[in-house]
């Protein structure tokens, strides 16, 4: 690392887009993240604390107003894997959730439903103050082979044995149905990705992100970097998004000829680039409008 | 954090990537198999505990087929059942009850099982009287005060499926000579599962629990044919005369299989009786019924 890109590093990224825009527009998405997260979240408690039954369930099932099932599609299959049959209800509900984020983006869900977010982003955060590195290497492709070995298990032992450690719904579950050793799951999560490595969980193991970025591999909502002529290199941007192998093409190839737009499944349409971004390179876009934008100038 | 960018994948030899796939994949494989054994180990068996709700597949099929969403949980009007937590002996996320604490109510319309989206309750159960949760186990005959011949039968008035599922059985009670013991026999042709008698029992640990089938039942050995059962079912007798019975009876009487039954014969040297007389002759028999049976070698 030279050291003016150490000197980087250590600053806060997305500083300067606050200095230049504002800390509201600098922090958009972020805060429609947490609102989006929060929301679901009350939705579904607002049956367990104050008695109005919205949402039933937990993000494995529910049903909505006693009338729209929706189902994590990932658990169904593994239900079908395990050679159960599930009822309509359950085909119906993982039905409407994959076409849902395969239109959306598959790891929309990562970023603006997930309970492990807050968690991860809350340890990534600490990292960065505390200036931890992290020494687990570990190829972002496990979480593909774990996604095979969760079918697989389910296959094998007629069990699904992965939801006896996910802790994506674990955690949900556990809000919502009685609070159990939620602590210690949390805690466990955070204390992994503090010493482990940055975004250990959601970018390198989680297989439930992986399916999702399977789904959403053909989106039409992208996030895209048409205006990457304007980019002046501070690397915010591979700073805070959670997957940064996916920026380099489209915000660096455009003496390639690569396409700017965010192509990758991986992409959880956070919208971390877009805030921390003081030159306003990137911005939602449907899949078949993000074309170099022509009217920026450089 | 520039040197992710780095780490584009394009500067990765063809060697570095199967050298990472391959360690990826044993690494999976290792976490795979702990997986499975943390799962065979105990995550699998259900504490005798713990009761499925009604219509809940077999322990092995409901584990694959429960989605872990709690909808059964929430549709329950009673607050039954409840989703097991991180520590608890039963599969993580899945529903169960405790019959001591809260048993089933049985509701008519079964609601748990009309909710379940994944078939793990089975939608077939349209009868909650033809559920079986469980087993209930008259489990401790000697703290259970009807054997001590006292009134109770708290278990069998609180039961919904009163007189069938479980009934009184009279005996006598040798203690007082003159009173009888109202003991409680559960039927398993009829039982639910479904706890209240547990829940009811007014014992400070209830003497009647309610037990997963594996628990509850014996099971009798594939050969043994009951003979009244089989004489019932096929309308007749199903031995054949043989030619010749034999009766280990006491000396001086004999058995007539087709005939009369037991006879018993004339002492020798009595009168022979009168033709067309019941007269019965008088006891050939010793007073101590034990010598009595060890006197006869004989029968026919
Ligand atoms: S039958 Fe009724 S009381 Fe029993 S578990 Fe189902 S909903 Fe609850
Ligand atoms: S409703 Fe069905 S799938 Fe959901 S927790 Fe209950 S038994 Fe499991
Ligand atoms: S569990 Fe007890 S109360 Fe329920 S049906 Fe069986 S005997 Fe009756």
């Amino acid at each position: 690392m030279s050291e003016s890109s150490a000197a980087r590093a250590k600053r806060r990224p997305g500083l300067e887009a606050v200095q230049e825009q504002g800390w509201w527009k600098a922090h958009r998405w972020l805060l429609l993240r947490r609102l989006s997260q929060l929301s679901i979240l009350l939705l579904f408690l607002a049956g367990p604390l104050w008695g109005v039954w919205i949402i039933k369930g937990n993000l494995a099932a529910s049903l909505t107003l006693d009338l729209l099932p929706l189902s994590d599609p990932l658990v169904v299959l593994q239900e079908l894997a395990a050679g159960q049959t599930p009822l309509t209800n359950a085909l119906l509900g993982a039905g409407i959730i994959a076409l849902f984020y395969a239109l959306l983006g598959g790891r929309v869900f990562c970023a603006w439903v997930c309970p492990v977010n807050p968690i991860s982003d809350a340890a990534n955060w600490l990292r960065q103050r505390l200036g931890l590195k992290g020494g687990a290497k570990v190829s972002r492709s496990v979480r593909y082979w774990l996604l095979a070995a969760v079918l697989v298990l389910a296959a094998v032992s007629g069990a699904l044995l992965w939801e006896l450690i996910n802790p994506v719904h674990a955690l949900y579950r556990a809000l919502l149905f009685g609070v159990g050793w939620i602590g210690w799951m949390a805690a466990a999560l955070f204390v992994l990705e503090l010493v482990s490595g940055r975004d250990m969980w959601c970018g390198h193991l989680c297989p439930m992100g992986a399916f999702y970025a399977l789904l959403g591999r053909f989106s039409l909502l992208r996030v895209t970097a048409d205006a990457r002529a304007r980019c002046n290199e501070c690397m915010d941007c591979y700073a805070v998004c959670p997957e940064p192998t996916i920026l380099s093409n489209p915000v660096n190839g455009a003496e390639k000829g690569l396409q700017p737009l965010i192509d990758s499944g991986l992409c959880s349409n956070c919208g971390r680039c877009i805030d921390v971004c003081a030159r306003d390179v990137f911005r939602f876009a449907p899949r078949w409008n993000s074309d170099q934008n022509p009217s920026v100038e450089p | 954090m520039s040197s992710s960018a780095r780490n584009t994948g394009s500067g990765v030899t063809r060697r570095q990537f199967l050298l990472d796939a391959t360690r990826s994949a044993a690494g999976v494989a290792l976490a795979s198999a702990a997986l499975s054994l943390y799962g065979a180990s105990g995550a699998q068996a259900l504490p005798a505990s713990a009761i499925r709700p009604p219509g809940a597949l077999p322990e092995k099929e409901f584990l694959g087929a429960c989605l872990r969403c709690g909808l059964c949980v929430r549709d329950c009007p009673y607050n039954t059942l409840k989703l097991a937590q991180l520590g608890e002996e039963v599969a993580l996320g899945t529903p169960y009850f405790e019959a001591r604490k809260v048993p089933c109510e049985m509701c008519d319309d079964i609601p748990c099982v009309a909710v379940c989206p994944s078939g793990a309750l089975d939608p077939q159960l349209k009868k909650i009287e033809l559920a079986r949760m469980g087993l209930a186990v008259l489990i401790d005959h000697e703290a259970c005060i009807a054997f001590q011949g006292l009134r109770c039968e708290v278990c069998f008035n609180v039961c919904p499926v009163r007189g069938k599922a479980i009934t009184l059985e009279y005996r006598r009670n040798q203690r007082t000579g003159m009173h009888a013991f109202f003991i409680p026999v559960v039927h398993s042709s009829d039982c639910t599962g479904c706890g209240k008698c547990e829940k009811a029992c007014i014992l400070e640990e209830a003497a009647i629990k309610v037990l997963p089938f594996e628990l509850a039942k014996g099971m009798l050995g594939k050969h043994y044919r009951l003979g009244w059962k089989e004489k019932q079912k096929a309308g007749h007798a199903i031995i054949g005369d043989d030619v010749k019975h034999r009766y280990n009876l006491p000396e001086g009487m004999h058995y007539e299989h087709a005939g009369r039954g037991l006879v018993i014969d004339q002492p020798p040297g009595a009168p022979a009786p009168l033709p067309g007389s019941d007269a019965l002759p008088d006891s050939p028999f010793p007073d101590d019924p034990l010598k009595r049976l060890n006197s006869g070698k004989g029968g026919i």
